[in-house]
């Protein structure tokens, strides 16, 4: 099993030594619907915890992507800027948002298991 | 106050709708296809859309009646032929707009289609003007369902033979199950298609059948894409009561002679806004890029002078990118004027563009 850790606003990330992978929750995809257009962060840039890092936005509405974690962009996802309907197919695998290089890693430790995360995604759509 | 539920929520409920509250009805947005598909589904092939929220409203009386609603709307009732419709507004005084409507010409009186969020006071504002004269009837026992794309004439008139014989704009009674209804054909996608009006009891048999036919349900956020891409205006965005016709561009659906004569709420400052032009007018803006801009965004010319705002913008589905309307300032307006929208706290390039974004595809002279 990976460590992967969720936020409140539904974004997922996994953790590799020291660089994390970020991307949005199926269940953020299903919220959002067809995802039309995606904009990330650029490398080299610097992001807070709970700063936005990226904005999504469906035929709907737009909706700002955050970071859970505090880093540098080493690495962003052109795929789902060309096709952003590749993060509705896929959004928790190749469909990653940005990596990045994590500054203090016990900033994981507020986020939330997979089961946690579950429960809190079916409360918050209910 | 409760909120309202159409006749087909049920049937909604069943093909798994995400509801929305849209004037103080709940509303199917999207089923499980999605916005994007059901919007292709509709330029492809035939969606169904359930109207039913919007108001019927019924007027019968003698030939005076046609007198007094060419007080009213801008247009030439009394050439207008028994069963053909046409589009128009209701004004105030200075001529901004309290709804846009459909007017069709019946037997012995007129049926006007209205906005949901505007029918009740369409309503007062009408029956005020209209002094009790003449029976008005805004039916809530009747259903409107709509069917668009290339692929609805042949659906329905295989359900309601004959259907494939109205031109666009024009209508006529048929039989359902030993009811009549009222088809037109018209609707609001920019395809070929038809609106139907039909008694609450038999709007889900007639859905059902339709869906056995091969058309699809489709949501208003689909409704909405589609509309835009067509360049149709869609009130409370594009149109309000600050706005005038001519100022939204739509000074086609004013009647040449009419304005000539005037004698109609509004007819000073159309007239007006007709001779001398006016300062702010709607247009079509299509991002060079990929980035949405969406009601309320500003527009910028190219020194950096705000010139106007978006009133609607989304993705177009079948444009596979941007699109969007809205108000800039006259000297702005003209195809091609490069501009720039503020999204997010950044500048992106866009052009002035002719409407619509997407071909319509109206059917007219289909018979003799």
């Amino acid at each position: 099993m990976s460590d992967v850790k969720y936020s409140k606003e539904h974004e997922w990330i996994k953790l590799e030594g020291d660089i994390a992978t970020i991307g949005i929750t199926k269940h953020a995809t299903e919220m959002l619907g067809d995802i039309v257009f995606t904009e990330l962060p650029e490398k080299g840039t610097s992001v807070e915890k709970d700063g936005t890092a990226g904005v999504v936005e469906s035929t709907k509405a737009a909706s700002d992507v955050y970071t859970p974690i505090s880093g540098e962009v080493v690495d962003t996802n052109q795929a789902i800027v060309d096709d952003p309907s590749k993060i509705n197919q896929d959004p928790e695998n190749s469909a990653w948002f940005f990596k990045l290089k994590v500054k203090d890693k016990s900033e994981m430790e507020s986020l939330m298991n997979k089961e946690d995360y579950d429960k809190f995604a079916k409360e918050s759509s209910s | 106050m409760e909120i309202k539920k159409t006749s087909l929520y049920k049937l909604h409920q069943n093909n798994n709708a995400k509801f929305v509250e849209f004037a103080g009805y709940q509303m199917p947005i999207q089923y499980s296809d999605g916005i994007v598909e059901e919007h292709k589904y509709t330029r492809m092939h035939s969606g169904i859309f359930d109207v039913s929220h919007m108001g019927q409203l019924f007027i019968y009386g003698e030939n005076n009646l046609t007198e007094d609603l060419e007080k009213i709307f801008p247009l030439d009732l009394k050439n207008l032929k028994i069963n053909h419709s046409k589009y128009s507004f209701l004004m105030n005084d200075e001529a901004g707009i309290y709804d846009d409507l459909i007017v069709t010409k019946l037997e012995k009186g007129f049926l006007i289609i209205l906005n949901a969020a505007c029918k009740e006071n369409d309503f007062k504002i009408l029956s005020k003007l209209l002094n009790g004269k003449y029976e008005m009837l805004l039916d809530e026992k009747r259903s409107l369902i709509a069917i668009q794309g290339p692929k609805s004439v042949k659906i329905l008139n295989n359900i309601i033979q004959g259907v494939e014989d109205l031109n666009f704009m024009s209508g006529n009674w048929f039989s359902f199950h030993d009811q009549k209804i009222y088809v037109t054909r018209s609707g609001y996608t920019g395809e070929d298609g038809f609106e139907v009006s039909i008694s609450n009891e038999l709007s889900e048999k007639f859905t059902k059948d339709l869906i056995d036919k091969g058309a699809k349900l489709i949501g208003l956020g689909a409704r909405d894409t589609l509309r835009l891409e067509a360049g149709l205006c869609l009130y409370g965005h594009e149109l309000n009561k600050d706005k005038t016709p001519v100022e939204a561009n739509l000074k086609w659906a004013i009647s040449k002679d009419r304005v000539s004569k005037g004698n109609f709420i509004g007819s000073n400052i159309i007239t007006k806004q007709l001779n001398d032009g006016v300062s702010k007018i709607r247009v079509g803006i299509k991002p060079e890029g990929k980035v949405i801009a969406r009601e309320k965004t500003k527009i910028f010319n190219q020194s950096d002078l705000h010139i106007g705002e978006i009133t609607s913008g989304t993705f177009g589905p079948s444009v596979n990118g941007p699109v969007a309307m809205g108000y800039v300032e006259n000297e702005f307006s003209k195809k091609d004027t490069k501009v720039f929208l503020e999204v997010r706290g950044k500048k992106y390039p866009a052009n002035i563009c002719g409407l619509p974004f997407y071909k319509k595809s109206y059917v007219k002279g289909v018979n003799k």
